[in-house]
């Protein structure tokens, strides 16, 4: 039942989206447009997550569209969020990272989303005493939770990858579009999967010089599957216009061929590159020096889940390898209550994710107000849902990382950079000590225990660690989703007491 | 597939991997099971105390008494290293009750041969400078030590293995092979059938199962506890420093929920806060009463800390038994049935002597601690179901 917004604060919110990437915002504004009370909570200082970057307001930038497809899409999603905040049924809470999400024991079926600010990781603690009472925020209760919590990159490591000036694709892209700084003059993209030639248009028009696009999959399976790619002419059309754009200025697109070293000594100078087998094995004498200043490296997207396997949700292991949470037609996850959209439930993109966003808020609304009442169906969306997913399910395997890929590790080189732990330390606990998961070499190596908490390191020390390089990403809990200062913990609300009828 | 060996260890944990370690290196051909990994379980998430300021007089003291010498070898012999650090515990106490309780359960434990030193209010600092103020005073405990519990669990493992034992891991037990006659005859596995005289069950909070498949009983229950990770700091904790009412709490028999500071620093630099207790089933959420009592907990005793932030926060069941004394030793219900389990908390630290008095046990020498307080069957059977 949608709440007034004159209700005091503390009463629970109809929904609560964690993440305002594309697929957050579209649940957000189009729970709102049903009438729903709505808690969106975001670690971003301004909406929009990773896909819609934008340049903080004080950089001056008058076109901040020229780096974006779909830009209307999102300023539409912009102007019905900034309506509803003015009505008081969107509450958007920026620079607030949720770190656990509770039932309420009381109250089974309604959420506590415990949130802290987001704290750059290189602050410096400082002494303090904690204060008593909680700060505005640190928690929020809603009736139903909606988990757009998007994506990190997956990375790969390879001989000199820790050189700076080697970036992350998506970091490289960010950095473009949020403080329009280009990683180098001469940046070489490589890695696997269809951000790389995003990126590269992105790097290009903003200025870069795109000597090489390296992809370690091979385009050409597309054409094995050509169902879903018929049934999406607008994946097509995508394709199409990046292929154009790099086309326009002479960027070289290589399929089954990666970096398998970086050289420099301050600085990335250049890269060896070698032509990979049907299995990501490097081909022996395909070995090509490349010059560059910047190297953006990245081989698809893997889903952030900590909350959602915290809170017990099925996953599946999606045909990229990475772990997904599993949810039926109507998004909904195996925990009743929760439902999840975009790259959370596979990834797919932004078209996708603004569809299951909206399409995840409207199952709720027809779920809150009793489906025959809704007046409206779901079908048609639920349709074009499925068929995006289908295109994206296809995609996700073409750019699924070979068995061999670990062919270019050295025994030296650095596979968790927060712990500096190599490759032969992991091997060495797989081998001797029989360590076949990401949690035991945890524990033996310390690979995974620094600040990145393994989003770095982890799909490598899967790899390693099952002796394959095609090994799925796992799927480690991690009851604290973020990093959390103890004050914070010490300001946690006191629980209530056992009512006196409940048999403990 | 048959293979027959002197004795099946069921764990890869420490107590199953220091059982394996003694009796390899006497000589006996070891098979170890786990249906996991090594430190799959409890001790993945442990600690690493190896504490004898924690334990009154008696026979958990002279076991920890035992293992602490032990460690002090293994350290030094095993190849690799396990992080011990014999970097001393710091009991503190808050008021002048607890500081009189104290003094004299130290001066018990020093005429049992624990080293204590008192520490009186305005010398706390020098030991510890970030305590907070106002404490009443505490005893240092130079024995108390620590190691990286994962490390020292596959190092012991892999110097078994060195002395010829071999680790099957993934492998369930799903049978314990008793002849006709009642004894043990080995175990199945979904891939193998070990036959042995011999089974150790060191399968820790899943002990009771193993028992069970047995034929017989031991009453262990998991007991949960939580510990947080900070991020890493420079040294600002330096022993293991931890209040006097942890004390009471280790031997509490209440199943609600209990937290008392146990805290410390890491040579990684991470800090870790410990510690709760409260007896869940293997309940394996998370628990923010446990963490907000915790953190208020450690950050009375070190100020310092409040705006540090934690990185992980896990969770670890003990295996728990009635009162709170490991099973260790031949069960006399079933010939050739030993149990090595039942640590509690204390497992890392009691390891070694626990291995070591097997694999005395095993060979029918005389063990070097009287394992009559450890018998097996020192509690009642449960009357079956009416």
């Amino acid at each position: 039942m949608p709440t007034s917004p004159a209700e005091p604060p503390a009463a629970p919110y109809d929904v609560a989206v964690v993440g305002a990437g594309p697929a957050g915002l579209a649940a957000a504004a189009t729970a709102a447009d049903a009438g729903l009370t709505v808690a969106l909570v975001d670690d971003g200082p301004r909406p929009g997550g990773q896909y819609y970057r934008h340049p903080a307001p004080g950089l001056g930038a008058r076109r901040p569209q020229a780096l974006h497809h779909g830009w209307p899409a999102f300023v539409g999603l912009l102007g019905r969020l900034r309506a509803h905040r003015a009505g008081g049924r969107v509450r958007h809470l920026t620079e607030r990272q949720v770190w656990t999400v509770q039932e309420a024991h009381d109250h089974p079926g309604r959420w506590t989303l415990h949130t802290a600010p987001t704290v750059p990781p290189q602050a410096a603690p400082r002494p303090g005493e904690p204060t008593t009472g909680e700060a505005p925020h640190e928690t929020v209760r809603a009736h139903r939770l909606v988990l757009a919590t998007g994506t990190y990159e997956r990375q790969l490591p390879f001989p000199g990858w820790t050189l700076p000036g080697v970036v992350g694709a998506g970091g490289a892209q960010a950095m473009v579009k949020s403080g329009l700084v280009l990683p180098g003059r001469s940046v070489v993209v490589a890695g696997s999967g269809p951000l790389l030639l995003a990126v590269a248009a992105t790097l290009s028009a903003a200025g870069a010089r795109v000597p090489r696009v390296l992809e370690a999959g091979g385009y050409l399976s597309y054409a094995h599957r050509p169902g879903p790619l018929l049934r999406n002419p607008g994946k097509i059309a995508e394709g199409a216009r990046h292929a154009a754009a790099l086309a326009r200025r002479r960027v070289r697109l290589s399929t089954r061929t990666a970096v398998v070293r970086a050289h420099g000594t301050d600085r990335v100078t250049g890269v060896t590159v070698a032509r990979l087998d049907e299995d990501w094995r490097p081909v022996p004498g395909t070995e090509q020096h490349l010059p560059c200043d910047a190297l953006a490296v990245g081989h698809g997207l893997v889903p952030q889940l900590e909350l959602a396997l915290e809170l017990g949700c099925q996953t599946r292991t999606a045909p990229d390898g990475t772990p997904a949470v599993m949810v039926d037609a109507a998004l909904r996850t195996s925990v009743a209550g929760v439902w999840a959209a975009g790259e959370t439930t596979g990834v797919g993109g932004a078209p996708l994710a603004l569809r299951e966003g909206e399409l995840a808020a409207r199952e709720i609304a027809a779920a809150a107000r009793g489906a025959s009442a809704a007046g409206w169906t779901t079908a048609g969306l639920r349709a074009r849902v499925a068929r995006l997913r289908a295109f994206a399910d296809l995609m996700a395997e073409v750019h699924r990382p070979g068995p061999g890929w670990t062919g270019w590790l050295r025994e030296d080189t650095e596979i968790c950079r927060c712990e500096e732990v190599d490759a032969a330390a992991v091997r060495a606990a797989a081998d001797t000590y029989g360590a076949t998961d990401t949690r035991t070499v945890k524990l033996l190596t310390r690979a995974g225990m620094g600040w990145c908490q393994g989003r770095m390191c982890g799909p490598a020390v899967s790899c390693l660690a099952a002796g394959s390089g095609r090994a799925p990403v796992s799927a480690d809990r991690r009851p604290l989703a973020r990093p959390v200062p103890l004050a914070r913990l010490a300001r946690l609300p006191e629980p209530a007491p056992p009512r006196p009828d409940e048999h403990t | 597939m048959k293979q027959t060996v002197d004795v099946i260890v069921i764990g890869a944990g420490i107590v199953g991997a220091a059982c394996a370690y003694y009796a390899a290196r006497a000589g006996l051909t070891v098979a170890v099971v786990d249906r996991a990994g090594p430190v799959a379980g409890t001790t993945g998430a442990g600690e690493g105390n190896l504490l004898v300021s924690d334990k009154s007089p008696g026979p958990e003291l002279d076991l920890a008494l035992l293992s602490t010498g032990l460690w002090r070898d293994l350290a030094a012999q095993l190849p690799q290293g396990i992080e011990y650090e014999a970097k001393g515990g710091v009991v503190v106490a808050a008021d002048e009750t607890q500081w009189a309780a104290l003094r004299s359960a130290a001066a018990r434990q020093a005429a049992a041969g624990v080293t204590t030193r008192e520490v009186p209010a305005q010398r706390l600092r020098d030991l510890e400078p970030h305590l907070a103020p106002g404490l009443a005073g505490a005893v240092h405990y130079p024995q108390d030590a620590q190691v990286q519990p994962a490390l020292a669990a596959s190092r012991l493992l892999h110097a078994a293995i060195g002395s010829g034992a071999v680790l099957h891991p993934g492998e369930p037990v799903t049978q314990v092979v008793v002849t006709p006659r009642g004894r043990i005859d080995g175990v199945r596995t979904p891939r193998r059938e070990l036959r042995s005289p011999a089974v150790v069950n060191a399968a820790g909070p899943w002990s009771a199962r193993i028992a069970e498949l047995a034929g017989t009983t031991l009453p262990v229950m998991p007991r949960r506890g939580f510990v947080l990770v900070t991020e890493p700091l420079p040294r600002v904790v330096r022993h293991k420093v931890y209040a006097a009412a942890y004390l009471a709490d280790v031997t509490s028999d209440s199943a609600a929920l209990h937290t008392s500071p146990v805290i410390e620093g890491t040579p990684a630099g991470p800090v870790l806060i410990g510690s709760s207790r409260e007896r869940t089933g293997f309940d394996r959420s998370l628990s923010t009463a446990a963490l907000r009592r915790m953190a208020l907990d450690a950050t009375a005793l070190f100020p310092v800390l409040a705006e540090v932030s934690v990185l992980r926060a896990y969770h670890g069941f003990r295996p728990y038994l009635p009162d709170h004394l490991p099973a260790i030793g031949p069960d006399p219900r079933v010939p050739g049935l030993h149990h090595a389990c039942g640590h509690e908390g204390a497992g890392i630290g009691l390891a070694p002597g626990t291995g070591l008095l097997l694999a005395q046990a095993l060979r029918g020498e005389e063990p070097a601690v009287d394992l009559a307080p450890f018998r097996p069957d020192r509690f009642p059977t449960p009357s079956p179901p009416a």
